[in-house]
């Protein structure tokens, strides 16, 4: 236990912190840093009931986390560096004359140096009964225990005065714990001091999209109370009243100067304790000021967190001064990006333009609730901007920033695919130019983390160099990086599957056949990596040897049902539900329709069970209808009438073939020169079910013109006069592909042999999740090899190719009708396992256009590196 | 191949601040897969049973999307710790600690849990 040294008596010099909030902690660390705390007694005046927590991360509280884990303290850091921390204890007055400080305790501390990082305090507009039960602020953690407690309890409505970047936090916080969201703005758009009009307007469409409740350009006047004296509503400046159980007050925040002024410090016209370069106070070299309570040199207050820090460290180098170099903070960058899901807005640099003579590049697509604006210098320097809608590109942007973009302006603003040429990554930048602002790391940092430190992961990264630790928004920038780097440096990449197996799949593929290996765990015991022998296998692997063994099942005597034994716990959840998963945990159920041709009657059933069961209907870019949003309880009943009505599944779910689309061809059409809907369903009802690598599509086009787009798709076929050309390897999606031609005029036993050659040499060699493109661009020897081998049969294994496609056809069956069979198959379609006929209450609905959509939780931490994956794949 | 003899008695409870919640009857637990689960107070917990029959229960919710599906996820092991990867997503949360294995500042509530005779 430490005492309070009494007044006079000074073993050492001290240093008082008043203020134990995020800049706060960051000094400690730099004085820690420094070797201060070896030199100095260190004391701590925290007025909160907790030390310093992460305040930006403050939302994510009602995401799940808890206090402690947004806790920025550990004990053993105060205990190793001897810091006496006094929690829950504010400092009350300051005496510069005999230097002391008195808390609120009564205790004394006398000071040698005084750092005050007392923060800001939330604005709350002087309006009638602000005071009132039902009224909060967005500040502490209390703050959001208090929101919480009342929300849960007697609310169901509520309001936030205040559209900036707080505010819309604050309502995004509301609507998560269930209410019914208004946001109040006195500006004529959202987030006045970030975006400009046009992105103040794609913001708001994307919020009230959201389901929260916009009023801008409207103030509030009072605020209305009910009889038992709690709030009611809110009187607005246009006249209205607003009827809410509570306010949340978001106005903005005022620098804590109370205790500088009290003592006589300097303070500046509109607050803040008035400091140099130095962060010493112009009134007392023996007093400093840190973070958003100060009036930094430029003139400015700064309401963010990474000046902060940087201010942290200036004074701790001030103290320090004999011993390191010094620093000065003359001003910092005040880019901010919006933490709440599903909004992409950031801002960086000089976003409205209030250079001199600059000029503007903007993207605008009001449909799509996209605005972009760079603001760009006469000699091309990037000065700033505002991305709203998608602010992919805003690590690499803000990094740029200051300098001359190695790309023109425009092509950095169009969307995504528009000019693929002139895309942009973090490996453009040079290595001065600062990826993470928070904690103002560098790209040369970065990489000297993955080439000297040997990180090989962002987690390490973050570790070893702080990036990506405060905001997060740079994170995507840090993965790309790092990944560039270990490509660069030459690391040896391990080319096995997983940390499970050290084979590619395609040996597992050659294992599984030779050995006729029908387990997941034989092959994972018997051929897996040392370590992970014995083990659980992970979510890469047993997907992908769960298709491997689909895929040979009938050659290798395996099960061909995907959900029998052992198989059941290999698959995606897709696979396992026999349904796609959306983003509120509903699945979507897509039946088969071959070729796209279905009759009335079958379709009246699908509009039946559609409307019986609630679910969205929307008509797919595969020729076929996709019914959203059942529960899984719900997929059986659903499926009993599909498949009663003669529908089976559609496979959407699985790496496995998809649709064959058709054009209408020579039945109809004027121009069609063979049937392309008959072989259409042909070839659709031939590998349905194959599990492969990755998806399968193909279409059948009934003439050159094409009207099936066969050239976009895995195995393409379009139809000739003297029968049909046969395409491979094209693709849509990310990176479109044209397929390449393998063989023409074709009769129709020629088509379907050659297709089931290529299909089955595909499934043999290529790797997880491979789409047939990058296969056939991968591959030695590339389209004349695939030709040698499935045309000339240069490797003598078309027979054996043909044979495994003829097992599959032999062995096919529909799952669904196979699932709906097996009672205890069946049992597992429940939301709850131990509440079998109660629906998922988080699974919710809201009306859109006639149908309905996700009521999604707009509150969740966000998007994180991971999602960039495709479908199905990991980036490890 | 031998059959292990289905013993319908022994039960799943979950360790809850009131005492042991029985959830539902073992053989309802698959290896290697995952199954919800609904508690009195409403919050839902992911249950998961290993190939050398473990049990594990962390919270259902996957904290990068809010929606309700841990339990839906592939299993596996990473360097010695038993996770789940989410369906979603794809980010691994530790049975055992709740922790994420992408994203240390990440974790979601993690349960005591038993096999139990009654
Ligand atoms: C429903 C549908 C969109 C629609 O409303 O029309 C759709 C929806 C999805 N597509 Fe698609 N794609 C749909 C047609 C397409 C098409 C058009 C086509 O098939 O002619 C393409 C381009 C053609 C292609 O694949 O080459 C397409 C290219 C993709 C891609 C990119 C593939 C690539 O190689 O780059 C993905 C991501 C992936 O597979 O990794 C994807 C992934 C997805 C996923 C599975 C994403 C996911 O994991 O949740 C979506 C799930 C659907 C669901 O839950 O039911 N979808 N997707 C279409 C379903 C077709 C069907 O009936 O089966
Ligand atoms: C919900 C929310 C989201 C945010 N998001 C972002 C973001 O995305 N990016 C960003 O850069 N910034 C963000 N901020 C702002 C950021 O949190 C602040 O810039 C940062 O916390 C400032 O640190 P500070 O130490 O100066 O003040 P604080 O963290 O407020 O700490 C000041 C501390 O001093 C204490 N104190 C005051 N007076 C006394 C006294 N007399 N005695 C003892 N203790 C006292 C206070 O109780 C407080 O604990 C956000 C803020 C909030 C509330
Ligand atoms: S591809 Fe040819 S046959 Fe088919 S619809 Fe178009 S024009 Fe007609
Ligand atoms: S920019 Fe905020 S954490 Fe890197």
């Amino acid at each position: 236990m430490s005492t309070t040294a009494p007044v006079g008596e000074r073993p050492r010099p001290t240093i008082v912190l008043v203020g134990h909030g995020m800049v706060g902690q960051r000094f400690l660390e730099a004085l820690a840093e420094r070797g201060l705390t070896a030199t100095h007694r260190v004391v701590v005046l925290c007025e909160e009931p907790r030390p310093a927590y992460d305040r930006v991360q403050l939302t994510s509280y009602f995401a799940g986390r808890t206090p402690e884990e947004l806790s920025l303290t550990d004990r053993e850091f105060l205990a190793e560096h001897g810091i006496e921390l006094y929690v829950g204890d504010a400092a009350e007055t300051i005496d510069r004359t005999a230097r002391t400080v008195t808390a609120a305790s009564g205790r004394v501390f006398a000071y040698d140096a005084l750092v005050l990082a007392t923060g800001s305090y939330p604005f709350v507009p002087p309006v009638p009964r602000k005071d009132a039960e039902g009224c909060f602020v967005y500040r502490t953690i209390e703050d959001l225990l208090a929101i919480e407690a009342y929300a849960k309890s007697r609310a169901t409505t509520g309001a936030v005065v205040g559209g900036g970047l707080l505010g819309l936090e604050a309502a995004g916080a509301l609507k998560g714990l269930g209410l019914r969201a208004h946001i109040v703005e006195f500006a004529p758009r959202l987030m006045p001091v970030q975006v400009d009009d046009g992105g103040g307007a794609a913001l708001r469409r994307t919020i009230e999209e959201m389901g929260l409740t916009v009023h801008t350009g409207v103030g509030t006047q009072e605020i209305v109370i009910g009889t038992d004296g709690a709030v009611s509503g809110m009187r607005l400046s246009d006249g209205s009243e607003l009827a809410t159980d509570m306010v949340v007050f978001s106005a903005g925040v005022r620098p804590r100067d109370q205790l500088a002024r009290a003592c006589g410090l300097a303070v500046g016209e509109r607050g803040g304790i008035t400091v140099d370069e130095q962060c010493r106070t112009v009134t007392d070299p023996h007093v400093f000021a840190i973070g958003e309570c100060a009036l930094a040199a430029d003139g400015r207050v700064y309401g963010l967190v990474a000046p902060g820090y940087e201010q942290a460290q200036t004074a701790a180098a001030a103290l320090a001064a004999d011993r390191t170099e010094q620093l000065a903070f003359t001003g910092a960058d005040l880019s901010t990006k919006l933490k709440l899901l599903g909004v992409d807005v950031a801002s960086f640099g000089d976003a409205h333009g209030a250079t001199e003579d600059c000029l503007d590049v903007v993207y605008s697509d009001s449909r799509a609730g996209l605005y972009k604006k760079l603001v760009v210098g006469r000699d091309g320097t990037l000065l700033g901007g505002i991305l709203v809608g998608d602010a992919e590109a805003y690590g690499t942007l803000r990094a740029l920033t200051g300098s001359v973009p190695p790309v023109s302006p425009e092509s950095l603003v169009l969307p995504a695919g528009a000019d693929p040429g002139a895309q942009l990554g973090p490996s453009a930048l040079p290595d001065d130019a600062i990826v993470c602002s928070c904690h103002n790391v560098s790209k040369g940092t970065i990489r000297g983390a993955v080439t000297e430190h040997r990180c090989t992961t962002v987690p390490e990264v973050k570790k070893c160099t702080k990036a990506g630790t405060g905001c997060g928004s740079c994170v995507k920038a840090l993965g790309q990086l790092v990944t560039a780097e270990l490509e660069a440096s030459g690391v040896e990449v391990d080319k096995g599957l997983c940390g499970c197996f050290a084979q590619t799949r395609e040996e597992l593929y050659e294992i599984v056949l030779a050995l006729r290996v029908t387990s997941y765990r034989e092959l994972l015991d018997g051929h897996g990596r040392e370590g992970a022998r014995g083990g659980d296998g992970c979510e890469v692997c047993k997907p992908a040897v769960g298709s491997i063994i689909a895929s040979l099942a009938p050659t290798i005597g395996a099960s061909g049902y995907v959900l029998d034994g052992e198989q059941a716990a290999l698959q995606d959840t897709n696979d396992h539900f026999l349904a796609n998963l959306q983003k509120n945990g509903s699945y979507s159920v897509v039946p088969r329709i071959p070729g796209g041709e279905i009759a009335p009657e079958k379709l009246i059933v699908i509009g039946e069970i559609a409307r019986d069961f609630g679910l969205y209907t929307k008509i797919t870019g595969g020729q076929r209808i996709d019914m959203f949003g059942a529960r899984v309880e719900q997929l059986p009943v659903i499926w009993s009438r599909l498949v009663a009505a003669g529908f089976e599944s559609g496979h959407a779910y699985g790496k496995s073939l998809r649709t064959v689309k058709s054009c209408v061809g020579r039945t109809w059409c004027r121009y069609g020169v063979q049937d392309s809907v008959r072989m259409a369903i042909d070839l659709e009802l031939r590998y349905r079910g194959l599990r492969s690598p990755h998806k399968l599509k193909s279409a059948v086009s009934g003439c050159a013109r094409e009207c099936a787009e066969a050239q976009s798709k895995d195995f393409g076929v379009i139809a000739t006069s003297n029968g049909w050309n046969l395409y491979i390897g094209g693709n849509g999606g990310a990176t479109p592909r044209h397929a390449d031609l393998l063989a023409q005029d074709l009769s129709d036993a020629e088509l379907i042999r050659l297709i089931d050659r290529f299909l089955m040499f595909y499934i043999r060699t290529a790797d997880r999740l491979e789409r047939t493109s990058t296969w056939l661009e991968r591959i030695p020897g590339g389209l004349d090899h695939v030709r040698d081998v499935v045309v000339h049969d240069a490797l003598g294994i078309c027979a054996e190719l043909e044979e495994l496609m003829a097992a599959h056809v032999a062995h096919y069956r529909d799952e669904w009708a196979e699932t709906l069979d097996d009672p205890e198959k069946l049992a597992r379609f429940v939301s709850f396992v131990n509440a079998p006929d109660t629906p998922d209450p988080v699974v919710a609905f809201v009306p859109e256009r006639d149908q309905m959509k996700p009521d999604l939780p707009l509150l969740a931490i966000g998007r994180r590196p991971l999602e960039d994956a495709l479908e199905g794949s990991t980036p490890r | 191949m031998t059959m292990a003899p289905e013993t319908t008695d022994l039960q799943v409870q979950l360790r809850l601040a009131e005492g042991w919640f029985t959830v539902c009857d073992l053989h309802r637990l698959a290896p290697g897969r995952g199954v919800a689960a609904l508690l009195p107070d409403g919050r839902q917990v992911a249950l998961f049973r290993d190939r050398e029959d473990r049990l594990y229960g962390i919270d259902n919710r996957d904290p990068f999307t809010g929606a309700p599906v841990l339990a839906r996820g592939l299993t596996g092991t990473a360097d010695g710790r038993p996770f789940v990867a989410s369906p979603l997503l794809k980010q691994r949360f530790d049975l055992e600690t709740g922790g994420c294995l992408d994203d240390p500042s990440v974790s979601v509530p993690a349960y005591r849990v038993r096999k139990w005779a009654v």
